[in-house]
């Protein structure tokens, strides 16, 4: 039996695209999950496939000092869903390092929630969006600290350029403290492109649409600088300049 | 080769330039000196093409272009140059990618084949070292952590890598210690000191001008040239304050 299908009132699907979920439920229903053992690690880069509707459900559970890194980016023309349910044991490390990047009327978002079980552990989550046309991008996320999660150390840090005024994004960190000793920091913020930096490169010789690429490379470009396999940083970096030549 | 006909200028619907006139023949440097808030960097703003700096009368002509109706990259690939006076930071971008980019635009444009990557390295490698700067500061984002003098420095490297025909200089001496000053006065005179180019140095000081003289030497106030001059108004200046010397 799959599970059943979602409803807007589901905080966690309150942005979703329903409609464009609907015909491809049945293969989404179970997240997928992966376990990373005491000590282990894993790390991954997520390049969009191309589809029009790309969902990706995964929980993680990280055993004691184990630890996960994964580089996505979700870029669908019509609906993109990343979706992480992550459990971390004691001494454990999560980082994330995303963007949404959507044009026309497209819905791109990613919704995590990162549960601090054991002590000293450690998630970074780190998100960008480029948004154009009227495309909603959002990032719903949620840090849980549970009771005795001392020293627990999380931060989310959340940016969203929007290139055109129909263009939304949605952004709600949100925390849930049952421990007195924890770090927990977030930052949010919503821009437009700079109009100096844009007049100096245009003044250098660039064309409105190649500088308005060029200061989006950099603002979304440096969250792969990290990503071990070079081949991979290659891929997800050309995936993500061919997607912002498109919305720029 | 530049020409400028009765300026006029608002920004934010304020007239700041009020019938400038002014004319650099190819192979000349002018320097413009006036105190602050005269319109100096207005003008270099007007000239290249900044949006919100409105031209209400009056005209300029490049090589016997109307400037005015080209937009700013297009006054790029025509071969003007602005130094800013505050250089831009672009945080994320490295100024190897920003300059060839742009370097590579502006000969897409002008019908020249593209640099290679090999061929631009050893171009930026060059002109880095000819204004003593290591070619590993432009492997950073564009003038981010870069101090004031190392700023202006970069705007030369910039321009010697753009190779232009006409030199916009806004201030690009304030800001640098004495060697600094001395490499960027003798980086101007290689980039610039041509038959064939011309530069509008705005400067507030004398100093740079020993290494860089000046053709003409022009006094703006409250958006209007109040005086022209040799090479020795730029000394009566410095001597005398604007109050005496334009009076
Ligand atoms: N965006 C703006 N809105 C309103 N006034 C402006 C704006 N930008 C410039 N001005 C005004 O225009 C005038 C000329 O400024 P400009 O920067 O051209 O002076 P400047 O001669 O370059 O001065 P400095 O020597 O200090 O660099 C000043 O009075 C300034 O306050
Ligand atoms: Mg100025």
């Amino acid at each position: 039996m799959t599970a059943p299908f979602p409803t807007r009132k589901q905080e966690e699907w309150r942005y979703a695209d329903l409609d464009a979920l609907k015909p491809v439920w049945e293969q989404f229903a179970e997240p997928l999950t992966l376990t990373i053992g005491a000590g282990d690690s894993f790390e991954d880069v997520w390049v969009p496939t191309g589809d029009d509707v790309q969902v990706k459900r995964m929980s993680i559970a990280l055993g004691a000092g184990a630890k996960a890194r994964l580089f996505v980016l979700n870029t669908a023309s019509v609906y993109g869903r990343i979706e992480l349910q992550v459990s971390l044991e004691a001494d454990a490390n999560f980082e994330l390092f995303a963007a949404n990047i959507g044009d026309g009327q497209s819905t791109n978002e990613i919704v995590t929630n990162v549960r601090h079980i054991g002590e000293r552990g450690r998630s970074r989550q780190v998100v960008r969006s480029v948004l154009g046309g009227k495309a909603v991008g959002s990032y719903l996320g949620k840090v849980e600290v549970a009771r005795g999660a001392q020293q627990t150390d999380g931060e989310q840090s959340v940016k969203a350029m929007l290139l055109n005024r129909g263009a939304t994004a949605n952004c709600k960190p949100e925390l849930e403290i049952f421990a007195d000793d924890v770090k927990c920091a977030h930052g949010a913020s919503v821009g437009e492109l700079d109009e100096t930096q844009m007049f100096y490169a245009q003044s250098r010789g660039l064309d409105p649409a190649s500088a308005r690429a060029l200061l989006l490379e950099g603002f979304v470009m440096g969250l792969w600088d990290n990503v071990a396999d070079e081949a991979q940083r290659e891929a997800i970096c050309a995936a993500a300049r061919g997607a912002l030549r498109r919305v720029a | 080769m530049l020409d400028i006909r009765n300026l006029h200028a608002t920004v934010a619907d304020k007239p700041i330039l009020k019938g400038i006139s002014l004319s650099v023949p190819a192979g000349e440097v002018h320097a413009i000196m006036g105190p602050n808030g005269s319109g100096k960097s207005t003008l270099g703003y007007v000239l290249s093409g900044r949006p919100g700096y409105e031209v209400t009368e009056g005209s300029a002509t490049f090589d016997g272009k109307d400037l005015l109706a080209l937009e700013p990259h297009e006054r790029a690939a025509a071969g003007l140059f602005l130094g800013f006076q505050y250089p831009v930071e672009i945080p994320g971008v490295s100024s190897l990618q920003f300059l060839r980019e742009s370097l590579n635009s502006q000969r897409r444009s002008r019908g020249e084949p593209e640099l290679s990557g090999g061929e631009f390295i050893k171009l930026a490698r060059e002109q880095a070292a000819l204004l003593g700067m290591d070619v590993d500061m432009l492997k950073r984002p564009v003038n981010v952590g870069f101090s004031g003098g190392e700023k202006k420095r970069a705007e030369m490297v910039q321009m010697g890598i753009m190779n232009p025909k006409f030199a916009i200089l806004d201030e690009t001496d304030s800001g640098l210690d004495i060697d600094a000053l001395r490499a960027v006065g003798a980086g101007i005179n290689r980039i610039m000191r041509a038959p064939d180019k011309g530069v509008l140095l705005i400067t507030h000081y004398q100093r740079l001008l020993d290494y860089v003289t000046p053709d003409k030497v022009h006094v703006l106030n409250a958006g209007r040239i109040v005086r022209s001059g040799g090479p020795e108004l730029a000394h009566e200046l410095e001597r005398e304050g604007y109050a005496e010397a334009a009076a």
